[in-house]
């Protein structure tokens, strides 16, 4: 590893921070759909559905996070992609700079632009009267799934912001990831699905990792949920950063 | 026959050349890019490569700046080979691209305190104020850069390649797209360069620009550099200026000129 990499991570880290502090809206837009979701569900769906619970936005919001984050990596993509087009990629790639630290500042940055969306959706349920009893220990719990969850699917939007040819190809792969939390605990119980949507609704990454915040929230006994969900999110995680950066190596030389 | 016109540099040149190539050749899928580019340039120097779109010059650059790898052939810059030596030629170097490499969001002063950090200088914000003086972007310096014109950002695409002195710096098509006065601005600052002691190589398609600035020049034509020399030497490659004798038609100037002169003259009489 180049002796530079931390140096050079923060500073190219910084730039990308500036960048979102220059285009606040890139997070308060993030935030948006999310927030648009659970105020639908919430007040309009929300009193037909029988989740079993006295309140709905605490059964909801665990998935609206999800649905956060996924929507939050699109910019990541986004971001790549134009540093990638305009010349400043080259340029940076033509420096003495130690060369992984374009990617690990581009992570990096989707971490804290998804925390600060993730606050403020959090803030939002506040007010919607979401109300937990969990401890420091349970939120600590909680921070870290969700950053173990947003670090996996930044690596896999890493891919198509860096081999994307137009600015839509960089975004659109995200949307099928935004959809995926319909078709999982996150809205309704799976048991009222028909079985084949039943079926992949209870097998994929979305259901146990609702199901292992939500338990947490309601300071429940987590079970096998944690478990299968951080095993999801470290396969995600290792997967996509590989291919990732094989993508890279291969962009650059 | 192309390759007699070769004018071949001086050994004297070979000795002190900070880049020198042999053999060049870079295919992208079937497509033959270079077929052996040979180049040697001074230090100190300008050196420009001269050739249509497409002719191979970016490919040339890109190799020469690590960006690329060649297929086959040889590199050194600055003593480095581009192929196994590429962090220590990145240290030597700095490549201006085709467009310019500047970051919109972040203002003028900013891109270079950017690029000194990660060249991990000291003082960068002492630098940046130094160049933004040098190439009259003071006022400019704490505007974001989508406020720029297209000359301005030029400059400071300039100004960032020269900050930690690399000795040599390439210029890829510096002044494509630029109107007249921003040309002259860009000319200006890479003779300032080599007065300096930098070695510049410029890629351009314009040929007044390699006549105006340029010590050596050397054409990338088909994958080949097809000759390679001074603007004198080039000169000397075509047959001496023969004397002709041509008949010459008036011009609508001569016809006016000699309509009005004779009225006058009639009026005077």
């Amino acid at each position: 590893m180049n002796r530079h990499f931390v140096g050079d991570t923060a500073v190219l880290l910084g730039r990308s921070l500036r960048h979102i502090a220059r285009s606040p809206d890139t997070i308060i837009t993030t935030a948006i759909m999310p927030i648009a979701f659970m105020l639908l569900f919430v007040y309009v769906f929300g009193g037909a559905i029988e989740t079993g619970t006295d309140s709905y936005v605490k059964y909801l919001l665990p998935g609206i996070l999800v649905i956060t984050i996924a929507s939050g990596i699109s910019y990541t993509a986004f971001r790549l992609f134009l540093d990638m087009k305009g010349g400043i990629f080259e340029r940076f790639q033509s420096m003495p700079v130690a060369r992984s630290s374009v990617l690990w500042a581009h992570v990096l940055t989707s971490l804290v632009a998804n925390l600060i969306s993730l606050v403020v959706v959090v803030g939002v349920a506040l007010i919607m009267g979401f109300r937990t009893g969990a401890g420091v220990s349970q939120w600590l719990a909680v921070a870290g799934i969700l950053v173990l969850f947003t670090l996996a699917l930044t690596w896999i939007a890493v891919i198509p912001g860096l081999t994307a040819k137009t600015v839509d190809g960089a975004s659109a792969f995200s949307y099928p990831l935004i959809f995926l939390p319909f078709v999982s605990s996150a809205f309704v119980p799976t048991e009222s699905m028909p079985g084949p949507v039943r079926a992949f609704a209870e097998h994929q990454p979305v259901t146990s990792i609702v199901n292992a915040i939500r338990d947490l929230f309601s300071q429940q006994p987590v079970g096998s949920d944690i478990w299968i969900a951080l095993a999801w999110c470290v396969g995600i995680l290792v997967l996509a950063y590989l291919f990732a950066n094989v993508t890279y190596r291969r962009r650059i030389s | 026959m192309l390759t007699a016109m070769s004018i071949p540099p001086t050994t004297d040149q070979v000795e002190q050349a900070v880049i020198h190539v042999q053999g060049l050749e870079k295919s992208f899928k079937q497509l033959k890019v270079l077929r052996g580019v040979d180049i040697d340039v001074a230090r100190g120097s300008i050196f420009a490569l001269l050739g249509s779109n497409g002719a191979g010059k970016t490919t040339v650059v890109k190799i020469l700046s690590t960006l690329l790898k060649a297929d086959g052939g040889t590199a050194r810059v600055n003593g480095f080979d581009v192929a196994t030596q590429a962090a220590e030629v990145r240290e030597s170097i700095s490549l201006t691209g085709q467009f310019a490499a500047v970051d919109e969001i972040l203002t003028g002063r900013e891109n270079l305190v950017l690029v000194a950090r990660l060249r991990h200088l000291k003082d960068p914000g002492a630098i940046a104020d130094d160049l933004l003086r040098r190439f009259s972007l003071t006022e400019a310096g704490t505007r974001r850069v989508a406020t720029y014109s297209g000359g301005m950002r030029r400059r400071l695409d300039i100004a960032m390649s020269l900050i930690g002195n690399p000795p040599v710096i390439f210029l890829d098509e510096p002044t494509t797209g630029l109107d007249p006065e921003a040309r002259i601005e860009v000319w200006q600052a890479v003779k300032d360069l080599a007065e300096a002691g930098t070695t510049v190589l410029l890629t351009t398609q314009y040929l007044d620009e390699a006549e105006h600035l340029a010590d050596r020049i050397a054409i990338l034509h088909e994958g080949r550099i097809i000759v390679n020399g001074t603007l004198d030497e080039l000169k000397q490659l075509l047959p001496p200026a023969t004397i002709e004798y041509v008949e010459k038609q008036p011009s609508l100037e001569d016809v006016f000129l000699t309509l009005v002169g004779a009225r006058t003259q009639k009026e005077q009489r």
